[in-house]
């Protein structure tokens, strides 16, 4: 088989447990493709060695007749992930060198289940940001150019979305069948949106925190970026589980994602929350948004009217949690325990200078907003403020969900901008996850399935947002939409080799 | 609400992060447009609303008292930048 990258997960998995073809030459395959692709800049670190000797151990087991779901899948892990011996500074200058000594719970389940690992994806530092534009690693490019009037491939570069750019990339380039993002406003589904792929956030305590470096613990999520729904129902079975170590995961059996892709959604009541219509929302992204109510509504599910009355608000709310939070979660970055250090007068000395030299501008600004918010004084009007309209803004959802099942909206208010657009901005920047902070701030499951390309031809994402815990039917709704929108649409090669 | 230069100052001095005297203007510019776009918030009437402390409803586990992980104090300190005698070692902090 002469394209083995081009295959989806599922394909890919029937494959191997057919024997068809062997995880030895998937991973080949990829590995390859990776080196072809390195101008996209979306790992940071190949890890091809163990990559072979994973992908020999999972043929194993297949022979052995022990095949799961993932077994013998080359992924991509977002650098944010601890991963054992291996690269994992969640592309921060602050953990220089740092090679954790464990291995985080979602990777070892995904080992564990035979999964082979390609490397360590680029990412925005410490998942702050909405471009890939923050890594200390340099930005990530976009797959995806937009095409000009006369129908040529545009020379300007777009961003992936971010913070799981690298992971967006890899997928979306083929050079992963699929990759870990995680989430804690938007950081899976909207690069999914802005790469043609399916990003799935799960509900908050469905995935194991445990290992994965923190930024916003009340909100951070891992998922995974796909090619397609089914693909992202096999892994995120393998993902998710309880987990002693990490005491918000929740304890309730994993069920069968997989099987709860039936095809059938009649009788399912879908919300459209009137708040989503922003103004200068592009209209490509209006018209796609009435053209999946459309598409459910063929299938048999009963569209319903909702307002979720506080949506505006939540993402100035996201702004004083998040950076409250990751105040707290980066101070443990000192100089002391592992990672850089610049040396100072004095303790204290050393501390600031190791923190100016280690964290970039976007982290130095949140960790002071948060500092401040948190400080004596302003922690009620801020902090507190925040967190009783982070109530409010939950309680809508619990009211809607009394009237519909799942929620459709748009991903993002746009598709992929171009490199270097926004970087200056940092509130433009922001506004990207309009759509997709409000279910975060509820903790609930969250995906964005490709729809449809915009006049430029850059694909746009559809969001389905689900019940706590409700992954199963959010999955059955979006292979649905996914079926319908028939999204085959793949990004013109510029990079590599363009034989 | 809005931040001077000596309030940033205070902060960055809380935050364990040098900032230096010609950041210190551009820094309040920044901080000052994110607070003022989350100043929308006093809009909001939260009388009487509890604030949020856990977004999925769940109780604490609790386990047993007892020791089930630890005794590995090479790796513990196997990625300090510097280390001595089995610990994490720091700029002198008693004269």
């Amino acid at each position: 088989m002469s394209d083995l990258t081009k295959l989806t997960l599922s394909t890919a998995r029937d494959a191997l447990h057919k024997k068809d073809i062997s995880a030895a030459e998937l991973t080949e395959a990829h590995l390859c493709a990776i080196d072809d692709a390195k101008e996209l800049n979306a790992y940071i670190e190949v890890t091809a060695d163990k990559a072979i000797v994973m992908a020999a151990d999972a043929d194993k087991m297949i022979n052995a007749g022990n095949a799961q779901g993932m077994t013998g899948i080359p992924i991509g892990i977002k650098d944010l992930y601890c991963t054992k011996g291996v690269h994992s500074q969640s592309s921060s200058h602050i953990l220089d060198g740092f090679k954790p000594e464990y291995e985080s719970t979602v990777t070892s389940n995904l080992w564990a289940d035979g999964a082979v690992m390609l490397g360590k994806t680029n990412q925005d530092e410490f998942a702050m940001g909405s471009s890939n534009e923050n890594s200390h690693y340099g930005p990530v490019k976009n797959p995806w150019r937009a095409d000009k009037e006369n129908g040529d491939l545009s020379n300007q570069n777009t961003v992936p979305g971010g913070s799981s750019g690298g992971s967006a990339s890899a997928v979306a380039a083929d050079t992963s069948i699929a990759a870990t993002g995680t989430d804690t406003g938007g950081s899976i589904r909207q690069p999914a949106s802005f790469t043609g792929l399916v990003g799935l956030k799960p509900t908050y305590g469905r995935c194991s925190r445990w290992g994965m470096i923190a930024f916003a613990s009340s909100l951070d999520q891992a998922g995974p970026l796909t090619k397609t729904v089914r693909d992202a129902a096999i892994m995120m079975e393998s993902m998710a589980g309880y987990d002693p170590k990490d005491s918000t995961s929740t304890n309730t059996p994993v069920p069968n994602y997989e099987a709860a892709l039936t095809g059938d959604i009649r009788g399912f009541k879908v919300g459209v929350p009137r708040e989503y219509r922003v103004d200068g929302m592009p209209s490509g992204i209006e018209t796609l948004w009435s053209q999946g109510i459309d598409w459910l509504k063929d299938a048999g599910a009963e569209i319903v009217d909702i307002s979720l009355p506080h949506t505006k608000y939540a993402l100035p709310t996201y702004y004083i949690v998040a950076p409250a939070e990751c105040s707290s979660n980066l101070a443990r970055y000192d100089g002391v325990k592992y990672g850089l250090r610049v040396n100072g007068d004095s303790l204290d000395d050393m501390y600031k200078k190791t923190r100016a030299a280690g964290f970039g501008d976007e982290v130095k600004r949140r960790i002071l907003i948060g500092t401040y918010v948190l400080s004596a004084g302003y922690y009620d009007a801020y902090y507190l403020k925040a967190q009783r309209v982070r109530t409010l803004i939950a309680n809508d959802f619990k009211l809607a969900y009394e009237k519909c099942d799942v929620i459709l909206t748009p991903t993002a208010p746009s598709a992929a901008f171009n490199l270097g657009e926004k970087v200056s901005d940092p509130l433009s920047m922001y506004l990207n996850d309009v759509f997709t902070v409000p279910a975060s701030l509820a903790g609930l499951p969250g995906i964005s399935v490709p729809a449809g390309l915009n006049s430029q031809g850059l694909p746009l994402g559809l969001q389905l947002i689900g019940q706590a815990f409700g992954e199963e039917q959010l999955l059955a709704v979006a292979d649905v939409l996914e079926s319908a929108a028939g999204f085959k649409a793949k990004p013109k090669k510029w990079w590599g080799d363009k034989s | 609400m809005s931040v001077d230069k000596e309030t940033v100052a205070k902060i960055a001095n809380l935050a364990r992060i040098e900032v230096s005297d010609n950041e210190l203007e551009s820094t309040m510019g920044e901080l000052n447009n994110i607070l003022d776009w989350v100043e929308q918030l006093s809009e909001v009437n939260t009388d009487g609303i509890e604030a949020m402390t856990s977004v999925v409803a769940a109780d604490l586990p609790l386990r047993e008292d007892k020791i089930t992980d630890g005794g590995y104090r090479e790796q513990v300190i196997k990625n300090a930048p510097l280390a001595e005698h089995g610990f994490f070692a720091v700029p002198k902090v008693i004269e």
